[in-house]
């Protein structure tokens, strides 16, 4: 990444290791505890008129302003099954990194010991992940911000600075995984902050800035886990040191490909990747878009060296067409 | 299967598709034996087809001020040629449009934020890597030139009776260097705003980053030489002609190169629906006003009415653009399908360490 681009390895946060999620698809439960949990903790109103958005058990839509995790619903059947098994061997055979030492991939395919026959695929399974933001390494919206409201924490995540956003929406329109929105009106207030006079509620927090997961930062500097982590029945969530958190989840991935699942990925793990790696990483059990995830995000300031290049060109280019043009119509 | 009598409301179940052993994959090879598909299997898979990324809250507000902000920046421009050349009534008339169009452009972007009170937050900071704030301090500095050189523009056209003092004499001291100053920040004004929508995770305005600066300089040169077509005589309007066509030509050679350098997917925006129309007709008329301003600039109705076509054609290119991005997001497909195509092309080249997706 070029030198523009800002990183959480700017600043040296002694005695703070990056802190991070590790979201394992495989057992996530679809039960939105996260969701709701997120939702209270964070006083985030309703976004909208409860309806139905015939996406299997997926009401909520998608992560935004109001909405800091989202779980989705994905139904597949046999041949999407195969189709996820085949693309995750596609990925192993790359020979991408992580897979144990080079030379010894024979080895790390085939633990000795371990049945690595594909079980029988099934006839239907359900794919649930609690999406949420990925609290990039390089986080576009963080570069886009015009006002330095959105900063980068002592823990290495991203946080808008409610009182200092002017809700300009740069930020939106940075994030390459479609996670910070701004905040128009909730249709309703949370129930903490609602008047008991009934019929009358409490306006919204934070209306006409932008909003996301701040990984819980109130929580954080406390010392206790983020509000959807607590409450995750399963571990799907798993909230820790990056690090740690990268290392438990390839480990999960080979343990995942030595049952013959080679439809075990992880998704924002490789630091290479074009947003630095993740500071949400997850286990995807199918290829991201099947998640709404993109499949090869860039963060957009990794090219504005070039972009201003190519603008100052241009703006070189605008002043010479002008002297030019005062030249050429120097007849009066 | 069931024994719900409300099954029956139910609509029909789709045959399931048996699995004939390892030879379902080979369906549909030509020998005749496999089902076609009713329906081509989509090049990519999406959630719902649910857009990945979100389109930024800009709306009409933003397109104008992409346009004034071209305009006011094209016409200092002019302004400090007229200063220079000794053209007082094409140097006013610019530097009135400029404070005009920079004014009103100032207005529209304040108007978009979510919170207009705290404006002056863009001002908070400096930050190269946010296109928004060095764009804020460019208008801000712009504004500050025009502000002086067209208020002692104004001061002459009310016959010195702005009630300015001691003032009137460091005003019209200053008034050149701030014509200066702002036609120094003119040519970043007109261009920055292109880097602002390619610096985005925006399929259509990132896949647009190489060229559209260009076709944003060509749409300010050409609107501004409109509107001084439009408003000065045709004796000190040459030069603005002369810009016009140069803009003209650059907005539409820029406009070629970048459709056709583009990822053909995210380029789709930019020709269809209603953004698509909209750019076909700012080409349109840009070459018409061009060749307008060519055969017949000298005559003052003419130069007015290409003048107007001018304006119209970079208004309409601004306002496309912006819509055509914003489009771009409402589709995944814009976003993945590009994706997926640059992750397969470096993985054919034999680079597989940069994929967000890995093994282990």
């Amino acid at each position: 990444m070029n030198k523009l681009t800002e990183a959480p390895g700017h600043i040296p946060h002694t005695g703070h290791p990056r802190k991070g999620f590790f979201t394992d698809t495989s057992i996530c439960i679809g039960c939105k505890a996260c969701e709701v949990a997120c939702k209270e903790w964070n006083r985030n109103p309703h976004n909208s008129e409860y309806e139905l958005l015939e996406s299997s058990y997926d009401n909520t839509g998608a992560l935004g302003a109001d909405t800091w995790r989202h779980v989705a619903f994905i139904e597949q059947d046999r041949e999407h099954i195969e189709k996820a098994r085949d693309s995750g061997r596609a990925l192993v055979s790359l020979g991408m990194p992580g897979l144990g030492p080079p030379g010894n991939s024979d080895a790390a395919g085939k633990p000795s010991g371990v049945d690595t026959t594909p079980p029988e695929t099934p006839d239907f399974r359900w794919l649930m992940s609690s999406d949420v933001c990925k609290h990039c390494t390089n986080a576009g919206c963080l570069d886009v911000c015009p006002t330095g409201a959105l900063f980068r924490t002592e823990h290495g995540t991203v946080v808008v600075q409610d009182d200092v956003c002017n809700g300009c929406g740069t930020c939106v329109a940075g994030c390459p995984f479609g996670v910070i929105e701004r905040r128009s009106d909730g249709t309703a207030g949370v129930k903490a902050e609602r008047d008991f006079t009934p019929g009358e509620q409490a306006p919204t927090r934070n209306v006409g800035v932008a909003q996301k997961c701040t990984l819980c930062y109130d929580r954080m500097v406390d010392g206790q886990t983020p509000a959807c982590a607590q409450a995750c029945p399963t571990t799907s969530i798993k909230y820790g040191e990056r690090e740690e958190l990268v290392s438990t989840a390839r480990q999960r991935v080979a343990e995942l490909h030595a049952q013959g699942l080679t439809e075990a990925r992880l998704y924002g793990a490789n630091d290479a990747d074009g947003v630095g790696g993740t500071g949400s990483v997850f286990l995807l059990l199918d290829e991201p878009e099947v998640y709404g995830l993109p499949p090869d995000p860039r963060v957009p300031t990794a090219d504005l060296p070039r972009m201003f290049k190519r603008a100052g060109i241009a703006a070189a280019g605008m002043l010479a067409a002008t002297a030019a043009a005062f030249l050429a119509g120097g007849r009066r | 299967m069931t024994v719900s009598d409300f099954d029956n409301y139910r609509p029909p179940e789709p045959p399931r598709r048996s699995r004939r052993g390892g030879k379902r994959r080979r369906v549909g090879t030509g020998d005749g034996s496999g089902e076609m598909p009713m329906v081509p299997e989509p090049e990519f898979a999406s959630y719902y087809g649910r857009p990945v990324v979100k389109p930024p809250p800009w709306g009409d507000p933003i397109g104008a001020y992409l346009f004034l902000g071209g305009v006011a920046g094209g016409s200092a421009l002019l302004g400090l040629g007229g200063q220079l050349t000794g053209r007082p009534v094409l140097c006013r008339n610019s530097r009135l449009a400029a404070l005009t169009s920079v004014g009103i452009g100032a207005a529209a972007l304040v108007a978009d934020l979510g919170r207009p009170e705290r404006f002056l937050n863009m001002l908070r900071t400096i930050k190269p890597t946010s296109p928004m704030s060095l764009g804020s301090w460019i208008l801000a500095a712009f504004s500050a030139g025009v502000g002086i050189s067209a208020a002692s523009e104004i001061d002459r056209l009310t016959g010195s009776r702005l009630p300015l003092g001691p003032l009137r004499r460091m005003l019209r001291a200053v008034e050149g260097p701030a014509g200066v100053e702002a036609a120094l920040f003119a040519t970043p004004l007109s261009a920055y705003t292109a880097v602002l929508l390619s610096d985005t995770a925006n399929p259509t305005w990132n896949a647009a980053r190489e060229d559209l600066p260009f076709v944003f300089v060509g749409s300010a040169s050409l609107a501004a030489a409109g509107l001084a077509m439009i408003t000065t005589p045709v004796q000190e309007a040459g030069p603005a002609r002369a810009l016009a066509v140069l803009g003209v030509a650059v907005d539409v050679i820029a406009m070629r190169v970048m459709e056709n350098r583009m990822d053909p997917v995210a380029a789709e925006p930019l020709r269809e629906g209603a953004p698509g129309r909209m750019l076909t007709w700012s080409q349109r008329l840009a070459v018409a006003g061009g060749i307008g301003v060519l055969a017949g600039g000298r005559h003052r109705p003419v130069a007015a009415a290409c003048g107007l076509a001018l304006l119209t054609a970079s208004a309409l290119t601004r306002f496309g653009i912006l819509r055509a991005g914003i489009r771009s997001t409402e589709d995944p497909r814009y976003t993945i399908e590009p994706q997926k195509k640059r992750l397969a092309a470096r993985r054919q080249a034999g680079i597989v360490d940069d994929s967000i997706t890995t093994a282990g």
